[in-house]
């Protein structure tokens, strides 16, 4: 969230981020995690990132195609490899340890 | 301890205890009907045990036999792994799945780290499988191993939270559940799944016991049911598991009155004329060197002079071995498996485990379609399974060709210095008809004797007959029983020969005894003659001299009368 932060992203890719939020219905978590994820996305990634919100409870046979268990889920489709986070993402250091934004501990 | 003990005080209830039957043959048995419908059961065991044999075979029982559809979730393999490791076992899942009667969905627990961020449930196996049960209408439900995900999730408070939501939803949804999980150390299973599926726990294992693998499965509790307590051995057969309660294996076979010839006239005979039943299984036992094969051959040639079908399974010897050694005593069996009568199936024992035994001869006698079977020997099993494993797979397969009404013949090696009536596999029970083949040794020679040790059903010949090997094949001879005790070989005809020698002693004895007699009586009669003769001569002499004293005293009383008168006497 500092400024070397911000180098370090654009060092680390150019490409735009593909975003995937597994979530199950319009639940307080759900909505807690999409609203951490706009956070940390808008903060880190601003204008170089695609979100898509997928509610499982309305698409169910989409749950097998990224081997989604836990909800919620954040998929990191692009760029590869692909990343997986679970969670409500509240605890954004480890999110951003998750997504590759921040070199880990 | 608590729960065991309510488990086996309450077997009254078992009547009202709905059952799932799961098709498993022998399970169902143990288990008084099935697994507890509706409910989960925990199967656990280590590697390999079987648990998702089991688990498969729960629900393809269930979608081919009892129409009740079912999900697998395989947490492990994939569902194209697990459709090729099945096919291999005979259960075509893709039909199955085409049908709508099976769904399998593989949930793929990533071991490297997820990074955890917060709350999170496990929402997502929820809507998948209820997508899964939902979609083919399921009645039963297998999770292959749910404990995969204490692997994949580091927060074991949520994970514990969510299984315990799991098992209930599974309740909820009134379907009939198997959760696999893998054996733990001092627990039923390692993360302690029994906490939660409390119902009905079965232990499946896999041992080896010098250097013999052993299946064996145990129901450890069953909530509300009485259940077999004991371990019982199981196979991965053809057509799935089949489990070895053996009191309760089916014995509901018909049996077929009709009786099929020995192949050996003599032998006939001794089973009151008629041979065999048909369907029954004969046992020839005997030591090395007593005929066994020869009597299996002419079974065999028999048959197929009959244009019944024979399979030879021969544990011990190539066929092209049998087929010549055979010719040797006047049986030409090559000619039978060009005809396509007869089929050898040659394989050792030692090459693979016995239920792999079990699906060879499955599918060759299913192929086939024999109306008798040999087996040749069957002690040379014992060299993959003890015992117990040995005799509850001839037991299956006995069963089976009982069922399809096969006659089988089974030859079993008796070693020496045990006792001829025991035979090593210990199958003598499962046997109609036992043909006992003993070598006796005396007089520095062997000799083979046949005996039938038992015949269910009919009345058999008591006597003990010799039993040669000839060119024109085996013959029965009678023993020799007299005085000299029972003998057979060169014994038996030096004791016959010299029998006949004193036969003729005899009859030399009487011839002469004979003529004397005749020679005393002619002798006798001669005297006779002459004492006749002799005593004529003097009766005539003395009939003279009475003649004449008579005549002498006629005339001297004659005289006195004449005196008399002339002395004028008063008195005579």
């Amino acid at each position: 969230m500092t400024k070397p932060k911000h180098e370090s992203i654009d060092a680390l890719d150019e490409g735009i981020w593909n975003l995937r939020l597994y979530v199950a219905g319009q639940t307080p978590r759900s909505i807690r995690a999409f609203d951490n994820l706009r956070k940390i996305c808008e903060e880190h990634l601003a204008g170089r990132y695609s979100l898509e919100v997928i509610d499982l409870t309305v698409n169910p046979q989409l749950a097998k195609g990224d081997q989604i268990l836990a909800l919620p889920t954040l998929v990191r489709k692009l760029p590869p490899p692909l990343r997986k986070i679970i969670g409500d993402l509240s605890n954004t250091e480890r999110v951003l340890v998750g997504l590759d934004l921040r070199p880990g501990k | 301890m608590a729960r065991m003990r309510k488990a086996e005080r309450s077997p009254s209830l078992s009547p009202t205890l709905p059952k799932c039957p799961t098709g498993i043959k022998g399970l169902d048995e143990i288990t008084g009907g099935g697994l507890p419908q509706g409910r989960p059961t925990l199967v656990c065991g280590s590697a390999g045990c079987g648990k998702t044999v089991l688990g498969m075979e729960f629900l393809v029982r269930g979608a081919t036999e009892y129409n009740e559809a079912g999900v697998f979730i395989a947490f492990e393999e994939t569902e194209a792994e697990l459709i090729k490791n099945f096919s291999s076992l005979g259960f075509d899942l893709p039909t199955l799945i085409a049908g709508k009667k099976l769904a399998i969905d593989h949930v793929f627990v990533e071991r490297n780290d997820i990074e955890e961020t917060g709350e999170y449930d496990l929402e997502g196996l929820f809507i998948r499988l209820a997508m899964a049960v939902d979609g083919v209408k399921a009645k039963r439900v297998v999770l292959d191993t749910i404990e995969s995900l204490f692997a994949g999730f580091t927060n074991e408070g949520i994970l514990r939270a969510e299984l315990r939501r799991l098992f209930k939803w599974l309740k909820d949804k009134g379907v009939t559940a198997v959760i696999t999980a893998e054996r733990g150390g001092e627990t039923f299973t390692r993360h302690g799944l029994e906490e939660y599926v409390a119902d009905c726990v079965v232990m499946m294992d896999h041992r080896v016991l010098d250097h013999i693998s052993t299946r064996r499965l145990r129901i450890v509790k069953y909530r509300g049911s009485a259940h077999g307590a004991d371990e019982y051995p199981f196979l991965i057969y053809p057509s799935g598991i089949s489990l070895l309660p053996i009191t309760s294996l089916g014995l509901n076979h018909t049996a077929p009155t009709d009786r099929i010839s020995t192949g050996i006239d003599r032998l006939d005979t001794m089973f009151s004329g008629k041979g065999y039943y048909r369907g029954s299984t004969v046992l020839v036992s005997g030591s090395a060197g007593t005929g066994k094969t020869s009597v299996a051959a002419h079974f065999v040639d028999s048959a197929c002079g009959r244009s019944e079908r024979v399979v030879y399974l021969a544990f011990e010897e190539s066929p092209s071995q049998i087929i010549r050694n055979m010719k040797s005593i006047g049986i030409d069996l090559e000619k039978w498996v060009k005809n396509g009568f007869l089929k050898f199936h040659a394989i050792r024992p030692t090459l693979y485990g016995l239920e792999s035994h079990l699906t060879g001869i499955h599918r060759v006698i299913e192929d086939f379609q024999p109306t008798c079977v040999v087996m040749d020997p069957v002690s040379n099993l014992v060299s993959v399974g003890n015992i117990t494993e040995v005799k509850g797979m001839l037991m299956r397969l006995i069963d089976f060709l009982k069922t399809n009404e096969i006659t089988c013949l089974c030859t079993d090696l008796t070693h020496g210095g045990t006792p001829m009536e025991q035979t090593d596999v210990g199958i003598s029970s499962l046997m109609d008809t036992w043909i006992l083949l003993r070598s006796t040794e005396s007089d520095g020679e062997r000799n083979r004797t046949l005996c039938i040790a038992k015949s269910r059903g009919m009345d058999h010949s008591a006597q003990i007959r010799e039993f040669r090997l000839t060119d024109q094949g085996a013959e029965l001879i009678d023993v020799y029983v007299g005085p000299g005790g029972v003998l057979t070989g060169s014994a038996r005809a030096a004791r016959e020969a010299s029998e006949r020698l004193d036969e003729v002693a005899r009859s030399q004895e009487t011839e002469r005894k004979q003529r004397e007699l005749k020679r005393k009586r002619a002798l006798f009669q001669a005297q006779l003659a002459a004492m006749q003769a002799q005593f004529e001569a003097e009766e005539e002499t003395l009939q003279i001299s009475i003649d004449q004293g008579l005549t002498r005293e006629k005339s001297l009383s004659k005289d006195q009368l004449r005196m008399a008168k002339i002395r004028k006497a008063d008195a005579t």
